[in-house]
């Protein structure tokens, strides 16, 4: 008979993002969480390794019009419009509420302009309870015509440095997958300070209706989110992660554990669970329930060994 | 909000009304095949396991004084058996209250005539063909009865019939409450998928605010 013996201890699920130390990799997505209360009598939020709510813009934005969703093939696309409540609202009433909950607040936060980008993070800046700040650069710029800031290398970077010069609390750029090369648009901001990127964004996309001949979104297009995007996720986060050196956070139909896992091997230090959250409200506490179990059955000291350990070639 | 199967096709839950429940923790629900996930749960067989979420959201607030006027056309029919459950079982005096069930055809309504008819409410039925009771909308039964003046409108169905009723409703300077539908990934406010224009310029959240508003907030979209 084997002898079975304790382990000496649990094994080790943090990691750091910039100054900011995680007790396990597992986030939720923003705009897939809500402002994480909606959450708390369908599972422990604590659990987490920190929460990132709502996109964040300076002055409150009413959305598109409906339908904003729609279900395809093993995902949805939505054109949510980046409905918000505004910044001071925010602060006013969510912020109490999230402070309270001793779980790391990721604030993501949109902008038209790089003025509007580096306001609203003097503003976040204020509040103790903000932890870090998640940068969505997919906005079109409204002095460029509408570009997102995000496919761009230069404009990502102008934001970037904004935001930086700004925060006193480390800074996550979240990338756009709608570009031709997401590794420049990485190493661009690397160079002006990001402390971490995150990726990916939906993937833009389209769904027509044969019957009322109309696209099914108000909006025409949208953004396509779920299990359908895994791979491209996986492929992008591995790419960038080789090129940069700050972590890299992966981003893109993680329901499980294994998912999460996945990407950890190809070289995300931490994961965010999105759209699994809308059909498994307790997903992302299972997926740090699993990521233990893993790194107790593989007998990992810590899970930090698994960054990046994916075996090529 | 009901997960049809464990797979990832169909992803997201869906939202279905619920028809009967008992206190011993069974409920009911009532629907019509339209695509794949509602096709699915029409092949669930007795005893298979299904994950179901609820329930969700504010429903139909119940006029204890007032006479009731229970308004279910096609699928909307669906939470109306609910709905006059409860009122019988509240409200101290249903003698004048009514119900209006409409469909497009004989197989819309017939069906559930019965579980209605348990209840002891007074019932009246139309179909669009006339394969069942009166020929034409529930606007016309609506329109053909005396209500009285102190009268709770509750009404559930297609977008056009409720428009409608609501603008009776107005009229008649009756309380209306509407029963809407809207696409929904989350039911819990989350996603912010399930907005619905209102009057005062804001989208409300169906899974959230609703499904059941007073008919003056609603901007119809017909
Ligand atoms: C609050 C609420 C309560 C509901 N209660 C009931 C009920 O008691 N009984 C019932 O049969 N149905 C009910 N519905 C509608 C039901 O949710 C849809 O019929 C179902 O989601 C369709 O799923 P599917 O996969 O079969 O169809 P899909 O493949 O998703 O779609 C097939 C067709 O159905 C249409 N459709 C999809 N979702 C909806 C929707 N929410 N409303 C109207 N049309 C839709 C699509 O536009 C498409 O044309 C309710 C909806 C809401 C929002
Ligand atoms: C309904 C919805 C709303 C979203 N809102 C935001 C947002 O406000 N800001 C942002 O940076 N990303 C937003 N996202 C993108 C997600 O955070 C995530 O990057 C994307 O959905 C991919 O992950 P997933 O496949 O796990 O959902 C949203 C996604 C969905 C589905
Ligand atoms: S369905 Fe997600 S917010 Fe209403």
């Amino acid at each position: 008979m084997e002898y079975l013996k304790e382990s000496d201890s649990i094994p080790d699920l943090r990691v750091k993002i910039g100054t900011l130390v995680l007790d396990n990799p597992v986030m939720t997505a923003s705009g897939t969480f809500g402002y994480a209360r909606e959450f708390e009598p369908l599972m422990n939020l604590r659990r987490l390794g920190a929460i990132i709510v709502k996109g964040i813009s300076l002055h409150p934005r009413a959305g598109n019009p409906p339908p904003r969703i729609v279900e395809t093939a093993c995902g949805m696309l939505n054109a949510i419009g980046l409905q918000n409540v505004g910044v001071e609202r925010f602060i006013k009433e969510k912020m109490e509420y999230l402070g309270n909950l001793s779980v790391p607040i990721i604030v993501n936060v949109l902008g038209d302009s790089l003025e509007e980008y580096r306001q609203i993070t003097e503003r976040l800046c204020h509040c103790t309870a903000v932890a870090a700040i998640e940068v969505n650069i997919s906005c079109p710029n409204v002095k460029k015509g509408g570009v997102a800031f995000g496919t761009d290398p230069s404009m990502a970077a102008a934001v970037t440095k904004v935001v930086k010069q700004e925060s006193t609390v480390p800074v996550i750029v979240k990338l756009s997958p709608n570009v031709t090369d997401i590794v420049a648009i990485a190493a661009a901001v690397e160079s002006e300070g990001a402390d971490a990127v995150s990726l990916i964004n939906t993937l833009i996309g389209m769904a027509v209706n044969l019957k009322t001949r109309r696209p099914e979104l108000a909006n025409v297009i949208g953004g396509l989110s779920g299990p359908a995007i895994k791979p491209v996720a996986l492929r992008m986060v591995y790419q960038v992660a080789r090129a940069v050196r700050i972590p890299v956070i992966g981003i893109g139909g993680i329901e499980t554990a294994e998912d999460a896992l996945e990407f950890m091997l190809a070289g995300a230090t931490a994961i965010q669970v999105g759209t699994a959250n809308f059909i498994n409200p307790r997903a992302s506490e299972e997926v740090v329930e699993g990521i233990g179990d893993y790194a107790l059955r593989e007998n990992l000291h810590s899970i930090r060994e698994l960054i990046g350990a994916l075996k090529v070639g | 909000m009901i997960r049809t199967g464990a797979g990832k096709d169909p992803l997201l839950r869906r939202p279905f009304s619920i028809h009967q429940s008992i206190a011993q923790g069974q409920i009911q629900i009532y629907f019509k095949v339209v695509g794949r996930g509602t096709e699915i749960l029409a092949h669930v067989k007795k005893g298979e396991a299904l994950s179901v979420f609820g329930p969700l959201g504010r429903g139909f607030r119940i006029a204890e004084k007032s006479p009731a006027c229970l308004i279910g056309g096609g699928l909307g029919i669906a939470p109306m058996l609910f709905l006059a459950k409860r009122i019988s079982q509240v409200k101290k005096d249903c003698s004048q209250d009514l119900i209006i069930l409409g469909g497009r055809s004989r197989s819309e309504v017939e069906p559930l005539v019965a579980d209605f008819e348990q209840l002891g409410l007074k019932l009246a039925c139309s179909t669009d063909d006339g394969s069942y009771e009166m020929r034409g909308y529930v606007t016309d039964v609506f329109k053909n009865h005396d209500l009285p003046a102190d009268c709770s409108v509750y009404c559930c169905g297609p977008e056009a019939m409720m428009a409608r009723i609501s603008a009776m409703c107005k009229e008649h300077h009756y309380p209306c409450q509407v029963s809407v539908e809207s696409v929904m990934a989350c039911g819990m406010g989350a996603c912010l998928g399930c907005s619905m224009p209102t009057k005062s310029g804001i989208y409300a959240h169906v899974c959230l605010d609703g499904p059941v508003f007073d008919a003056e907030e609603m901007v119809w979209n017909i």
